[in-house]
């Protein structure tokens, strides 16, 4: 089984089941980096993680309709960008 | 994954909420093909205005460094008439003017960074829309209104969360480029008015070129007098010449030089 992961600004990738454990672990920093407020691990975390989807995704197919199954931040995200990101207005245009 | 969880989530349920309902939902396709087709034209209008201030930051560029190289030549000029001063003072404001510089530059990479990432957005959501036109009149050709519910729920979901991407990454260029103009427009003014990086001056304008001009028609007017009385030129006369002249002898050589060639 394969999860549709899209780093947003970025485009989808294809990550197999069996490599998302070590992007779990990547993902908990990011998340303990959000909850302690720490912008300058935050930004360390993002990167890992983003490289860590790069690593192990195969780019999805670019006309195809899926839907994500995770959405990460896009690369230049600060703390604030991601605090947008989870509240519940203004984001999709339109 | 937790975060990421949250985010697509959240993402869908705006998606979804964002989506026009059609009474039949194959005119909903319609609906949606249409602002899709209107995304992509303003995804090509940011390309467009990134490129522009883009190249609005590569001409200030440009019309620094003029300014830095003149303020140089000013510097020069200042030592040859031993006016310590001046030089320093010119030698200041190109320092200030460095620093500017190296700003642009900055701002410069980041721009061109914003229009390569729309014009790769540009590209995902050309593919996708091409491939929802396709699905669409798939849809509207094989299916009742009832049988293409959750065909047509497929596709929209898929579009929508394109959409979503593509206009946060419009939005985030808009603003990336409206701060940048902001700060071109006050760097315009400052260029203009030739009070760039000025502020312990009262007295704007380039003062340093127009005190070099006084100091230089003075020693001309000393070169006049000296001839007039017959005592001959003073000894360096090539100074004040080359000095005046701003690069003239320089190009006067260059020509003779090549010009002698031929004869």
């Amino acid at each position: 089984m394969t999860m549709i992961i899209r780093i947003l600004g970025e485009g989808q990738y294809d990550v197999a089941d069996d490599a998302l454990d070590r992007l779990n672990q990547l993902d908990d920093a990011v998340e303990a980096a959000v909850e302690a407020g720490d912008e300058a691990a935050f930004t360390a975390a993002l990167h890992a993680l983003h490289e860590g989807v790069r690593t192990v995704g195969v780019a999805h197919a670019l006309d195809s309709l899926d839907e994500s199954d995770l959405i990460l931040p896009p690369a230049d995200a600060d703390l604030e960008d991601v605090r947008h990101l989870l509240e519940d207005d203004g984001l999709i245009p339109g | 994954m937790s975060l990421a969880k949250r985010i697509s989530l959240i993402f869908r349920s705006k998606a979804n909420s964002a989506l026009d309902r059609a009474e039949d939902p194959r005119e909903t396709l319609d609906y949606s093909y249409q602002r899709q087709l209107d995304l992509l034209s303003k995804v090509r209008r940011g390309v467009a205005d990134v490129a522009t201030s883009r190249k609005r930051v590569e001409l200030q560029v440009n019309q620094l460094e003029q300014q830095a190289t003149k303020l140089q030549g000013q510097a020069e000029k200042a030592i040859q008439m031993e006016r310590e001063d001046l030089a320093r003072e010119a030698l200041t404001r190109k320092s200030a003017l460095a620093q500017q510089i190296s700003d642009l530059k900055a701002q410069h990479a980041q721009l061109q960074g914003e229009e390569e990432k729309l014009t790769m957005a540009q590209q995902r959501l050309q593919a996708k829309v091409e491939a929802f036109r396709t699905r669409k009149e798939t849809i509207k050709a094989t299916y009742t209104a009832a049988e293409a519910q959750t065909r047509i729920g497929e596709a929209m979901s898929g579009i929508g969360e394109e959409m979503g991407d593509v206009g946060l990454a419009v939005q985030r260029a808009e603003d990336k480029t409206a701060q940048m103009q902001a700060r071109a427009g006050a760097i315009d003014e400052l260029i203009a008015s030739g009070a760039l990086d000025d502020v312990s001056s009262t007295n704007s304008g380039d003062d340093i070129a127009r005190e070099l001009e006084n100091l230089s028609s003075q020693s001309d007017v000393e070169l006049e007098l000296a001839r007039l009385k017959g005592l001959g030129a003073p000894q360096s006369p090539d100074a004040l010449q080359a000095g005046s002249g701003a690069g003239e002898p320089v190009v006067e050589g260059q020509t003779q030089a090549e010009g002698e060639q031929p004869r």
